[in-house]
């Protein structure tokens, strides 16, 4: 297992080189002089340019440059921002709660519905609830997902008035951050009210963002059940005279369940892409929504920092998940 | 009667009969055929778009701000679908944005499958550094999230809907990589390229003319997902404001425009995306056909 893990982190150290290559070159491929871009100055003198190229270290040889990246990289310097003068990885560490709590909430709606849609239409396979199951997964699977967005927030904010239009929680409530998850902050600060607000601001970006997800969780459900009905052991089990409920819960639905635990680990990036729209459209304020404000305001540092800081979040979640693959699955191991 | 004559008669049946088959499992799927339906139905409008649409695309009517659709109370039938916030009848820009959505669709496609294609056949064929090198790049892109990258990728280029259709190629192109590489690695040790070898066709001939025609039925659906893909990603950036730019009757950067309105004027929003969700679900249902029509395991069952 130990074997296992460790060439599994070993084959991560070139993809982490070839993300940071990437991250350095960005701000040296954009348009302009790297230089300017980055002081977010105008019309400086050459003295002060000097200055400026010194400081930022860009008077260097680019090997030099880039070994420079990754010494401050791996110290935890991810570089300030041009607009708001703080260091990129705080700002990244103040709202990657948000984007956590609704990813998490998100991959949960899917995982619960998908799951059991999916066992469902595998066990009725051929039958309409197959077929509408099916059908409306493929509908979910097809969807612009910031028009959907759109769309609920056309009917359950404007016709319905039931929900917020965008934000975390009410202005009304005020507490200092505990854990960055609004929904347990909003419990420990005891303000009544407070947790209901949250859950209703939370609700409708958890639902389009899990659209996708559950999508592909339902469909990769039923062919992983359908195959796993038709294995002997099932056979076995049934001819038993074992309930079909038992036989479907314990005996198939267990040794379907891996592929789709696999699926629901790689939905990580997929969440994380979805969150770039999710988050603008509800103006949530997580990591996919700075990347794109960040882009917006030519904040090039920011956006430097966060491309290497997501694209590394997402290598440890599918270590995290090849891991335990290998966990449950012995085979893979070898 | 030459032989160059005779050569295609005598494959003839062969192709028919493959065609005939592929048919029939194809048309086994409804979904895949209705999707083909639809599918038809917006080439055609895209195709026919400047002689069926009822007006320009562009042409502001001052007197016709924010029109309803017909069935609504205070719409006409000179609008059909209603009009946007500067007078522009919805139908005419809607029937025009099926031009760029396809347009898109297949330009990242030939884009990303001929170079994935090229570098996947590199890669599956020579083996050894050259595999690894590109199968290490081709990680690195697939470790960012593909809206992330392209988003980025745009703000590098400039916005715009040529930039981003190359970004959306870049993002997808490392599956095409992957998909050629491992069916060229199971393809490249069997006989018939080793009796090809031996009788002395050089690697470019083996590549393209011996392996790549048996490696192609997984590429054709991941073709086919691509294209619905790009559909989808490029919308997202117009979305975004870095794809196509106003006043562009592009699906996605209609919706952008139209997101002011969202409480006032429902056809706005709603008309475009639908656009889009249709057209992507009908590619969709497609290649659900497809892949059943072509891939040998599930044929048998």
């Amino acid at each position: 297992m130990l074997r296992f893990f460790l060439t599994r982190v070993g084959l991560l150290i070139p993809t982490f080189i070839g993300v940071s290559i990437v991250a350095f070159a960005f701000i040296r491929l954009l348009p302009g002089d790297p230089i300017m871009l980055l002081a977010g100055e105008r019309g400086v003198d050459p003295a002060r340019y000097a200055e400026l190229q010194a400081s930022l270290g860009f008077d260097k040889p680019l090997p030099i440059q880039y070994i420079n990246y990754l010494k401050d990289i791996l110290t935890g310097d991810f570089g300030t921002s041009i607009v708001t003068k703080r260091p990129v990885l705080d700002e990244f560490m103040t709202l990657f709660p948000a984007t956590i709590e609704l990813a998490l909430c998100a991959i949960i709606l899917a995982t619960l519905v998908g799951i059991p849609a999916g066992v469902l239409a595998a066990v009725k396979r051929g039958t309409w609830l197959d077929q509408s199951v099916m059908g409306t997964a493929l509908v979910g699977y097809s969807m612009p997902i910031f028009w959907w967005g759109l769309l609920l927030i056309i009917l359950f904010s404007g016709i319905l008035q039931w929900t917020p239009v965008s934000g975390r929680i009410s202005l009304i409530y005020f507490f200092p951050p505990v854990t960055g998850f609004m929904l347990i902050d909003s419990l420990l600060s005891g303000q009544s009210g407070a947790f209901r607000s949250a859950l209703s601001h939370l609700i409708l970006p958890t639902i389009v963002l899990a659209t996708i997800p559950l999508a592909v969780i339902a469909r990769q459900t039923r062919s992983a059940m359908l195959e796993v009905l038709g294995e002997d052991y099932v056979r076995t089990a049934r001819a038993k005279g074992l309930p079909p409920r038992r036989v479907i819960g314990l005996h198939a639905l267990r040794n379907a369940l891996i592929p789709v635990i696999t699926t629901i680990g790689l939905q990580v990036g997929v969440l994380l892409a979805g969150a770039i729209l999710t988050e603008t459209i509800f103006s949530w304020p997580g990591i996919g929504k700075w990347m794109v404000d960040s882009v917006f305001k030519r904040d090039y540092s920011v956006v430097q920092g966060g491309l290497l800081l997501i694209a590394g979040v997402i290598m440890i979640v599918n270590l995290v998940v090849d891991l335990l693959y290998g966990l449950i699955n012995p085979r893979i191991r070898h | 009667m030459t032989d160059t004559t005779t050569t295609p008669q005598a494959h003839t049946p062969l192709r028919r009969g493959r065609f005939a088959e592929f048919w029939y499992y194809f048309s086994q799927n409804r979904g895949a055929v209705i999707g083909l339906v639809v599918f038809s139905s917006i080439v055609f409008i895209a195709v026919f778009a400047p002689l069926i649409a009822p007006h320009s695309p562009s042409v502001q009517n001052r007197d016709a701000f924010l029109v309803p659709p017909f069935w609504q109370e205070g719409g006409s039938t000179t609008y059909l679908l209603g009009t946007d916030a500067v007078g522009r009848d919805m139908l005419s820009r809607l029937m025009y944005g099926s031009q760029f959505s396809l347009f898109i669709g297949l330009f990242v496609v030939v884009l990303s499958v001929s170079s994935g294609v090229l570098i996947g056949l590199l890669a599956g064929y020579f083996r050894g550094w050259v595999d690894t090198v590109i199968m290490r790049i081709m990680d690195v892109i697939l470790a960012f999230p593909s809206l992330l990258l392209a988003l980025v990728l745009v703000a590098i280029l400039g916005p715009g809907l040529l930039n981003a259709m190359i970004a959306i190629a870049l993002i997808l192109q490392p599956h095409f990589v992957r998909l050629t590489r491992a069916s060229v690695l199971t393809e490249r040790d069997r006989e018939y390229v080793i009796a090809s070898r031996v009788a002395g066709a050089r690697p470019v001939r083996l590549m393209f003319l011996t392996i790549l025609p048996n490696c192609l039925a997984p590429l054709i659906v991941q073709a086919t997902l691509s294209f619905s893909t790009a559909i989808l990603d490029a919308a997202a950036l117009g979305f975004l404001g870095m794809g196509a730019q106003p006043p562009t009757p592009e699906w996605g950067s209609m919706l952008a425009e139209a997101r002011e309105f969202i409480l006032r004027a429902w056809w706005v929003v709603t008309l475009p995306g639908l656009a889009i969700l249709i057209t992507v679900l009908a590619i969709n249902l497609m290649g659900d056909g497809l892949r059943d029509a072509l891939d040998p395991k599930l044929k048998k069952s």
